[in-house]
């Protein structure tokens, strides 16, 4: 009786512990990383409090950054040192280097996290790096300072977008060859798919839009343009592109228009503009969708956007001229 | 059927690009005065291929895209010797290419205009900063990449103004262009809100610039020169002949930056200058030339790209197609300065950033924050639409 009654205070207590958590504790407890081009670093940010837990040290210049397929590690473009770093997320420091060919700027890795796609802005290739073998396993010549990288749902294609080019080139991912090359506005930074292939999104940072391509027919259908009162049309270049995975909302990072545009993704439509730092740049969902991220360069922070309320609710101090951000399971 | 016929044949040429295995050749031109521009400081004398070297180097990026697109860029290089006529070699190059990059005084560059008015040859611009180029002597066949002496003085004069350094020291030199771009600086201090409080004459008396002991004669001319001054914040030096301006900087009486000629100077292009992408541009520059990249540089790379991006958005290397482009409210062309440069459409000036630079660095660019304009604020730089003096035709 005695014993029982224990039990079941104890099996209260834990139940009550449960509920209590459930309520409590952040939904998201996730883990980002974000780069800082001008400080050499990386910010490492516990998403349950929005807090920094710890700054590596990484090479000369570090850009683009996503994390492995199963999580352990982060790779780092650092563009300086003409090559690609590896960080162990468990030590936490730099624990490798991939050999990424000149001036790494973003890549794409592919579904199974085999393949890594580089665009090498000095250099007017795409490299093609496997991961295990840390082997170069061929390059693409593409256009004038390749940037953007995105793989198609299918995994079929690769877009590389080439900044000086103007084009965004459609590569076999077999054959590695350019299948066709649609042009864009002026300066491509960003190539985005929507997960049903359906659409594929490229902003032009100079020419101030983001083109609509249709991937099976390979042409440009719609183009969004951007109109902020009180900006001249200059100050508006969009760079980062997000989507949610079922299609339906857009964020593209206006750069130094201080400004995120969300974009009805269905008719492609800007619902408003979100007031963030300074220059912003890229940007990640937390895995749940239920925040965003976006760098803000010139101001050094990093803004958090709440995405079904459409509200920046965050803004968290990270090094210098923060560039790239992933985001994953800690 | 004669309607038929045409009707057939025009359906075969708009079929033809897809089909044509000949790629769509592109010829510019690139028309320069040969002999080099005297320099007070010896690491500042321009390369032989001052201008040329930028235009090659667009001709390759050209073909890199061109190369996806069925088009090919060729360059064509003419130098003038002394008294060699200028609308002759034109017209003889205007044979061989639609397009020509010229780097020629303000009155070569108009002959060469006249000469090829009726041919339909689209001259750029890269070299002549003269503001009658875009104003009274504007010419509809000539676009000007070049930002002209009045940019220039408004980028430095915005600076120099949001520098709360509003007192002005004014030495201008004896020669005619230096008087222009003295004009162009009073200009933009009454526009602006900057003070000339005095005004002095550099005399070119005449004299080499490289001597053995010059430093030390240098050392005590200099502070003489500019002692008794009136109360000011900064030496505004206008000496485009390179006659005294590189001798003031720590030389003047009072402890004061200069600015203008030497010092702090406004220009379209600098080795330095690395925002905005611009680290991949000067990258390219030195592995294709091994030497930095100037403003000629620049500017003529400038003229070339802007040439291959209009050839790639209307699929055409014919001067009137690529002209019309130019021209129309579609253009743009991204230069490595931060924001997209487009023509002015009232005189043919490209807008674009101005780069304020110490010789070393990058200091500044204008137009400063705060500068406003209705249309861009790229034009508080220059001589503006209300203003205009030009009536293209």
């Amino acid at each position: 009786m005695k014993e029982d009654g224990l039990r079941m205070w104890r099996h209260c207590l834990l139940s009550g512990m449960a509920v209590w958590l459930a309520t409590v504790a952040p939904a998201s407890a996730f883990i980002a990383y974000v780069s800082n081009e001008k400080s050499n670093t990386v910010t490492v940010i516990d998403t349950s409090n929005w807090t920094v837990t710890k700054t590596i040290k990484v090479g000369q210049r570090p850009r683009g950054i996503e994390f492995t397929r199963d999580g352990k590690f982060v790779f780092v473009a650092v563009g300086d040192d003409d090559s690609i770093q590896v960080i162990d997320v468990a030590k936490q420091e730099v624990v490798d280097t991939l050999p990424s060919g000149p001036d790494p700027e973003l890549f794409a890795l592919d579904a199974e996290g085999k393949i890594l796609y580089v665009a090498n802005e000095n250099d007017n290739t795409v490299t093609i790096i496997d991961v295990e073998k840390r082997a170069r396993l061929g390059e693409i010549q593409v256009g004038v300072e390749p940037e953007g990288m995105a793989i198609s749902p299918d995994g079929k294609f690769l877009i590389n977008t080439s900044e000086t080019t103007n084009m965004a080139h459609f590569i076999d991912t077999t054959t590695r060859q350019i299948v066709a090359n649609v042009l864009v506005d002026a300066r491509p930074r960003f190539a985005e798919f929507k997960r049903d292939n359906s659409e594929v999104w490229i902003s032009s940072e100079i020419g101030g839009t983001v083109s609509i391509v249709d991937p099976v027919k390979r042409e440009v259908t719609k183009k969004i343009t951007f109109e902020i009162p009180g900006l001249r049309s200059e100050a508006i270049q969009p760079v980062g592109i997000g989507m949610t995975k079922d299609g339906k909302i857009a964020f593209v990072a206006l750069g130094p228009a201080n400004r995120i545009a969300v974009v009805d993704a269905t008719s492609h439509k800007v619902i408003k503009y979100l007031l963030v730092g300074q220059r912003v740049w890229h940007m990640a969902f937390t895995p749940d969708e239920k925040y965003l991220m976006v760098t803000n360069g010139v101001s050094n922070d990093v803004s958090v956007i709440d995405v079904a309320a459409q509200k920046v609710i965050k803004t968290i101090q990270v090094g210098e001229l923060p560039w790239g951000i992933t985001i994953a399971q800690p | 059927m004669i309607r038929w016929l045409v009707a057939a044949i025009g359906f075969c040429i708009a079929a033809t690009p897809v089909l044509a295995a000949d790629p769509i050749e592109v010829g510019i031109g690139y028309l320069g005065r040969a002999g080099v521009k005297p320099k007070l400081s010896l690491v500042e004398l321009p390369a032989e291929n001052d201008g040329l070297a930028g235009a090659r180097l667009a001709i390759e990026d050209n073909n890199t895209t061109g190369k996806f697109l069925n088009q090919h860029f060729t360059l064509q290089e003419v130098r003038l010797r002394d008294n060699e006529d200028v609308a002759k070699a034109a017209t003889t190059l205007a044979e061989r290419t639609g397009f020509i990059i010229a780097d020629l005084p303000a009155d070569d560059l108009l002959k060469a205009a006249d000469a090829l008015r009726d041919r339909g040859t689209l001259l750029f611009n890269a070299g002549a900063i003269d503001d009658r180029l875009r104003e009274q002597d504007c010419r509809a066949n000539v676009i000007h990449v070049a930002p002209t002496r009045s940019m220039l003085a408004d980028a430095l004069a915005q600076y120099l103004v949001w520098k709360q350094w509003k007192r002005w020291l004014f030495v201008v030199g004896s020669h005619d262009q230096d008087k222009l771009f003295a004009d162009a600086l009073r200009r933009a201090a009454t526009r602006f809100g900057a003070k000339i409080v005095q005004e002095r004459i550099f005399e070119d008396t005449g004299g080499a610039r490289r001597t053995d002991s010059g430093v030390t004669l240098i050392q005590r001319q200099m502070p003489v020169f500019t002692q008794q001054a009136p109360a000011y914040d900064v030496l505004v030096a206008a000496d485009e002949s390179e006659v005294f301006a590189s001798y003031l900087p720590y030389r003047t009486w009072d402890p004061r930056p200069v600015a203008g000629s030497a010092g702090l100077v406004p220009t379209s292009w600098h080795a330095a200058q690395d925002q905005w992408g611009a680290i991949q541009i000067q990258n390219r520059f030195v592995k294709l030339n091994s030497r930095h990249m100037t403003a000629l540089d620049m500017q003529a790379w400038t003229a070339a790209r802007m040439i291959g991006e209009a050839a790639s958005r209307t699929k055409s290397g014919n001067p009137k197609a690529v002209s019309a482009f130019l021209r129309g409210p579609d253009f743009s062309i991204a230069a490595f300065k931060g924001r997209r440069l487009t023509l002015r459409d009232w005189n043919l000036q490209l807008r674009q950033p101005i780069l304020l630079v110490d010789g070393r660095m990058v200091v500044s660019v204008s137009p400063q924050e705060g500068f406003l304009h209705q249309v861009s604020e790229l034009d508080t730089l220059g001589a503006d639409r209300p203003e205009t003096k030009c009536k293209l035709q």
